[in-house]
């Protein structure tokens, strides 16, 4: 039974993979024949990073049950560090991918300690509560890197939350992130093969970590948090090791956005954008990755699609979003649904329906 | 007296975010579930004022009567077409959906009324008030904001005490189905709720746009935000708790703002909020609830 069970996470785990890969090869190939229009060749990194996003927060609200409001705060703080590092590195590491690498790599780092710090506080709570003290740090990042300065000249690194004056840079100092102004002039290092091969690197640590013995533990504490701490389970542990992970994919993922536009501003990474990778999740099925990748992804190109009713995108947008989730969760409209698609499964193989249908009930239940 | 000017602008704006929260706090008492739409349809009501003011020059009592009753309708209809058929799923996919409706409501406004913020007139019929020679000023808006939210306070405290609706409520927020075999209808209470968070969301809306009068379709996210804050500041699912909450939220914001950093206000109000919760973590005034194995 073990032994099936895990040949069968595996084969998900290779679906996955798979599924990356051939968006990957596809996307390619509509490139090189010129059938991609530019803002959908512009759409490749970021629906990449809202995959990772996606899968990243799926490990805090489907894999152990806690709702975050505050992703985009990690998103942010991974952009800016990528951002601040890339600069620095650049007269040291003259070939672009190896400098993308390190600055995803310090990015992830630095978002990693801001999950530890927030992580401490955050994960004594329960609940609603857990999930507005996200909400509030989320707001507090955004609003602390609004007004934060960086500046790069012969001395070092100079760090202000006033002004640029502040800093007290040489006159060769160059300035990196200008309070509200936001971090302008960025090198763009960040490309479609990159973002495929960190979103390939999130899957497999995720994956991994879900088919773990900690993997285990963290979903025995989201379905019954009392049962699991009575049977020796460390909580604030194995709750951390998600939030943690989850927050350092999230940098991750900010630094491979950021370094893919020219101009970054923290007020992107705001609560709507928390907001819009929790839709991806919760549409995307909670603890499903494959359900967060591909709902990031249709929800990222959806807006582009909808671009020849301009101005009636957003409004499309929302109705669908709202139609979607009252079809998948209220009783009676899945009961219609599922009564939908078991008369096309008895119409498509009339010969052996009553198979079908018993196979249909038994995955529902 | 600069301090007793700050605790006057303080008071005032906490007392939207107050009248803002109640909104939150009994929805979320009733339904148990995070009504993120109601930021928006505070923004719904400022405009529905705006016009009624600006196009059709109705008195501004009329104008803030017929704001109350387009709300109520409408957070009546958002509850029926969106939250009720959910009565039964996750949390999570009622939020998700709230959420939905929010960015509906928004980009409904930013269709029909257009990006650009509209200069909203004052429904204030008197003028200010200087104490001690000139150096304490109370605005006719900060006088206003304050009873109503007085006003509103006992009101509602009356209402859930003492009438048998409010009884009802009561009963819903603390177990949906024993009050059901009580005899109480359910779906009935919390539009009833809903009705009067939303007429209490067009008040806000109207007193949030008469002391800073710009008005765009954006301009409920905020203070939604901020009040929703105020909210489980005071313990979530509290009346009084969310007066409080609020109060105090808006007096930390402009005390931060005038003494700390004018930029990071915001930031200051949810560091609070952090020490509050981590120190209590059910808000000043809410329940602790155990739960027995």
């Amino acid at each position: 039974m073990k032994l099936l069970r895990n040949h069968r996470a595996g084969l998900d785990g290779f679906i996955n993979y798979g599924l990356v890969l051939v968006f990957y090869f596809i996307m390619q190939f509509l490139q090189n024949g010129g059938n991609l229009t530019s803002t959908f060749t512009s759409q490749l990194v970021p629906i990449c990073v809202y995959m990772i996003m996606a899968i990243s927060l799926n490990l805090v609200v489907g894999i152990s049950g806690e709702l975050s409001l505050g992703h985009a705060g990690f998103m942010s703080v991974g952009a800016f560090s990528g951002v601040v590092a890339s600069a620095s590195l650049m007269e040291s590491v003259s070939s672009a991918p190896l400098r993308l690498a390190l600055a995803i790599l310090i990015g992830g780092i630095v978002a990693a300690l801001a999950g530890v710090l927030i992580g401490i506080p955050v994960l004594r709570l329960n609940g609603d509560y857990l999930a507005i003290v996200t909400l509030a740090f989320g707001e507090i990042i955004k609003n602390v890197i609004n007004c934060l300065y960086v500046g790069l000249d012969n001395a070092g690194l100079h760090i202000s939350i006033k002004s640029a004056e502040a800093l007290g840079m040489d006159t060769a100092g160059k300035l990196l992130i200008n309070g509200p102004i936001g971090a302008a002039g960025v090198t763009r290092i960040s490309s479609f093969f990159s973002a495929i091969v960190l979103l390939l690197i999130t899957l497999f640590v995720v994956q991994n970590l879900i088919h773990s013995r900690s993997g285990r533990a963290i979903m025995a504490i989201r379905d019954n948090r009392i049962a699991a701490e009575s049977t020796g389970l460390n909580i604030i542990k194995y709750k951390m090791m998600a939030f943690v992970t989850s927050a350092a994919f999230a940098g991750m993922a900010g630094t491979l956005y950021a370094l893919n536009l020219s101009t970054v501003v923290a007020k992107k990474f705001d609560f709507n954008t928390s907001i819009l990778v929790l839709v991806f999740v919760v549409l995307g099925g909670l603890g499903n990755l494959r359900g967060s990748m591909i709902a990031a992804a249709l929800l990222t190109i959806l807006p582009e699609l909808l671009r020849e009713y301009q101005e009636y995108r957003m409004l499309v947008y929302s109705i669908i979003l709202i139609l979607v989730m009252l079809i998948t969760n209220n009783d009676t409209l899945k009961d219609m649904k599922q009564r939908a698609v078991m008369k096309i499964k008895t119409v498509l193989n009339g010969s052996n329906k009553s198979t079908k249908a018993k196979q249909a009930g038994g995955a529902e239940s | 007296m600069n301090f007793l000017n700050f605790l006057v602008a303080g008071v005032s704006l906490g007392s939207i975010y107050a009248i803002i929260a109640l909104g939150y706090t009994m929805v979320y008492g009733i339904a148990k579930m995070l009504n993120f739409a109601h930021g928006d349809v505070i923004m719904i009501g400022a405009y529905v004022a705006f016009f009624s003011i600006n196009s059709q020059s109705l008195p501004p009592v009329v104008a803030v009567l017929l704001a109350m009753a387009i709300c109520t309708l409408l957070g009546v209809m958002i509850e029926y077409l969106a939250y009720r058929p959910l009565r039964n799923a996750t949390s999570l996919a009622v939020l998700i959906t709230a959420i939905g409706v929010s960015f509906f409501l928004q980009n409904f406004a930013l269709i029909r009324w257009g990006s650009s913020p509209k200069n909203f007139p004052t429904v204030v019929p008197f003028g200010k008030i200087t104490l001690f020679g000139g150096d304490l000023i109370i605005s006719g808006e900060a006088i206003t904001t304050i009873l109503t939210c007085l006003l509103v306070m006992v009101l509602l405290t009356t209402f859930t005490q003492k009438t048998k609706m409010g009884k009802a409520m009561r009963a819903v927020s603390e177990d949906k189905a024993a009050a059901q075999l009580m005899g109480i209808n359910v779906n009935y209470t919390i539009s009833i709720t809903f009705a009067i968070g939303s007429a209490l969301a067009a008040i806000a809306g109207v007193l949030l746009c008469s002391m800073y009068p710009l008005l765009n379709p954006t301009t409920g996210a905020m203070p939604g935000i901020k009040a929703f804050t105020a909210a489980v500041f005071g313990g979530i699912g509290s009346i009084p708790g969310a007066m409080i909450g609020g109060i105090l939220l808006g007096i930390i914001e402009i005390f931060g703002k005038a003494y700390i950093s004018n930029q990071l206000s915001d930031a200051i109000v949810f560091a609070v909020l952090i020490v509050v919760l981590l120190v209590k973590p059910t808000g000043l005034m809410g329940k602790k609830i155990r739960v027995k194995v």
